[in-house]
């Protein structure tokens, strides 16, 4: 039940922050798609031993995030959430590769470790990247980026009906667990005597459901077809932000600045 | 429970993203033509469902522990394949964007992970086998085990792959399937189960649902599209998985030159083999059935090492892949013009 009401809040979280009106929002939601598939790819295109290149691409989500206002701790928490996949298949990796790979005076660092590494701070990068986008570009204006990708009507439409759903199907579920609990002295989950009726009976009553939507959604003009609302066009300001992060992505996949900076500073230290 | 990006390389997304669109653009193909729009709130709506109903502890009796619906069975049963795959694939896109539970560039091994070999694979060749001679309690409980069961292996052995041939992961391939198929075994029975028992309960509450369902498509119709997706899966295969396995060792001609020459090549003279040589080394992008700059890195480390059986090689499984799809192209044009000959032909007679 607990998981119910937390999903059901995080939506409706991220529905709220894609509501406000910063110079990140108001970016066109084409532009930051392709922005969020570039990092995505130059981030996971790193050797699996690189970790010290990775740390400047750190730049655009903390950048974008402190310009759209978005509060860190939902994001954190979200990825708390996500981590233990990650780290339950990464932890593998210093079992397997012994190779020493990092030698300081006092103590040697195995490959396997630098590959654990750089895979939880790639992990940590695609999942706030991803979070950040939809923060700032919300479900309905995410699906007009879709459209103009040319991807199919049926999908999208589908797509949309899906998220608007999802609310209320929670909650309808979340009601019948509730009294399913309230009569069975507090049991956590359904019987198995139980899981065909209380799900079949949820689902016959979601299909007379889709049924009063689509007549409902006839009665409203609806052809089979979808309209999404005119986006407005692609200004400079959105090609001068992808060209800018786009530039700064291929710089950083190319030259690994901490190590330059750090051969300058010991060099200069010297 | 979804791959994550940071576990894949932009290689193997790119390509489950292609081949992700491409079974998503058939589906909506198909789809269309049904020109039932009423399909598209049911869509949406059962896809809420699924989602919401991925929420729900079942409790396994004996153990304590309880299991979770996946639904993408459940969706092949009550939309057909091709509505089921799309709604899947919602479900999946608001998992990665809303709760980042699999990333965006690892969403098209999720998808396809998920969706296409219960969609696609269970669902026809096993479920609707079971189903053929019609409903029955015992017929849907057998058909929902045995497809939840076997979807979910292939889904979690896939999962398995797209690591390996990422690269990022050390986890040997052994210890990986080891860990992989018995706990997806578990919830592919928890999934049979559930499934089941949702049908079975709707089946016998309303029976009329399950019908029309069933009578969405023709049953058991083996068309030659189905033919060509089956030799396509399968050379498929082949080339990207059973490559590994070629030897490694010259083959029977390189083995009598070698013994016969002293060389298991003989060298282009002079003149127009030199040049067609040479163009042939410009115009193939998969020398020897590997990309080129590892065929340079790894010769002084080959020389050195037996070369390890299966090869594992991205290379390799390119190559083959490759090979395969350019094969089939080529049998596609002149099938293709075989048919255009024979049609221009008939018009004349008549």
């Amino acid at each position: 039940m607990s998981n119910m009401i937390a999903s059901l809040y995080n939506i409706r979280l991220l529905d709220e922050l894609a509501e406000k009106r910063t110079i990140i929002h108001n970016i066109h939601p084409l532009v930051k798609v392709f922005t969020t598939c570039v990092y995505l790819i130059v981030t996971v295109s790193f050797d699996k031993y690189e970790l010290s290149g990775l740390l400047p691409l750190v730049f655009y989500p903390v950048i974008v995030i402190a310009l759209a206002d978005i509060p860190i701790v939902p994001l954190l928490k979200r990825m708390l959430v996500v981590a233990p996949f990650i780290i339950g298949i990464g932890l593998f990796n210093p079992l397997f590769d012994h190779s020493p790979m990092v030698v300081l005076p006092w103590m040697q660092i195995s490959g396997g470790w630098i590959s654990f590494f750089s895979i939880l701070m790639k992990g940590v990068l695609t999942i706030l990247a991803a979070l950040v986008l939809i923060a700032t570009t919300g479900m309905t204006r995410i699906a007009a980026a879709l459209g103009m990708m040319r991807v199919p009507g049926v999908f999208i439409l589908q797509l949309l009906l899906t998220y608007r759903y999802i609310s209320v199907l929670i909650e309808e579920v979340g009601r019948t667990v509730r009294a399913y609990s309230l009569r069975s002295r507090g049991e956590k989950g359904i019987r198995f005597s139980d899981w065909g009726s209380l799900t079949g009976q949820l689902l016959i009553r979601t299909l007379e459901r889709a049924q009063r939507i689509y007549h409902s959604m006839c009665c409203r003009g609806f052809a089979g077809d979808y309209n999404a609302g005119s986006e407005k066009r692609i200004q400079i300001g959105d090609i001068l932000y992808f060209a800018g992060w786009g530039l700064y992505f291929v710089v950083v996949r190319y030259f690994n600045i901490p190590a330059a900076l750090g051969s300058l500073i010991t060099g200069v230290g010297r | 429970m979804h791959m994550a990006d940071a576990l894949i390389s932009p290689v193997v997304g790119g390509a489950m993203w292609a081949a992700t669109a491409g079974v998503a653009a058939y589906s909506v193909k198909k789809v269309q033509n049904d020109l039932d729009e009423q399909k598209i709130p049911l869509m949406g709506v059962m896809g809420a469902f699924v989602f919401a109903a991925q929420m729900i502890n079942f409790t396994i009796p004996a153990t304590g522990s309880s299991g979770h619906l996946g639904g993408g069975l459940l969706l092949a049963i009550l939309l057909g394949p091709y509505a089921g795959f799309l709604a899947m694939a919602s479900i999946l896109v608001i998992q990665a964007l809303f709760f980042a539970d699999g990333g965006l560039l690892a969403l098209g091994c999720n998808i396809f992970n998920l969706g296409f070999y219960t969609c696609f694979i269970a669902y026809p060749i096993i479920y609707k086998w079971i189903m053929r001679k019609g409903y029955s309690t015992g017929r849907i409980f057998t058909g929902a085990m045995l497809s939840a069961i076997i979807g979910l292996q292939l889904g979690a052995f896939s999962v398995v792959l797209e690591t390996l041939l990422s690269g990022k992961s050390e986890l040997p391939f052994g210890t990986f399937v080891m860990l992989m198929q018995p706990i997806h075994l578990a919830i592919g029975v928890v999934e049979g189960l559930v499934t089941a028992a949702v049908v079975g309960f709707v089946w016998k509450a309303r029976p009329e649902i399950i019908k029309k369902a069933a009578s969405g498509e023709a049953l058991g119709r083996v068309t030659i599209k189905k033919v060509l997706a089956g030799l396509a899966v399968v050379a498929v295969i082949t080339g990207g998985v059973f490559s590994w396995f070629a030897s490694a060792y010259p083959d029977g001609l390189e083995w009598s030159m070698a013994n016969t020459s002293g060389k298991e090549e003989l060298e282009a003279p002079e003149g127009i083999h030199q040049t067609l040589a040479a163009i042939q080394e410009k115009v193939a992008f998969l020398p020897d059935y590997s990309f080129k700059a590892q065929e340079q890195e790894t010769s002084a480390h080959a020389a050195e090492t037996e070369a390890a059986w299966p090869a594992v090689d991205a290379g390799t499984s390119v190559s083959g892949l490759a090979g395969g799809a350019m094969t089939l192209l080529l049998a596609g044009v002149i099938g293709f013009c075989i048919n255009l000959v024979k049609k221009r032909n008939k018009t004349r007679v008549v």
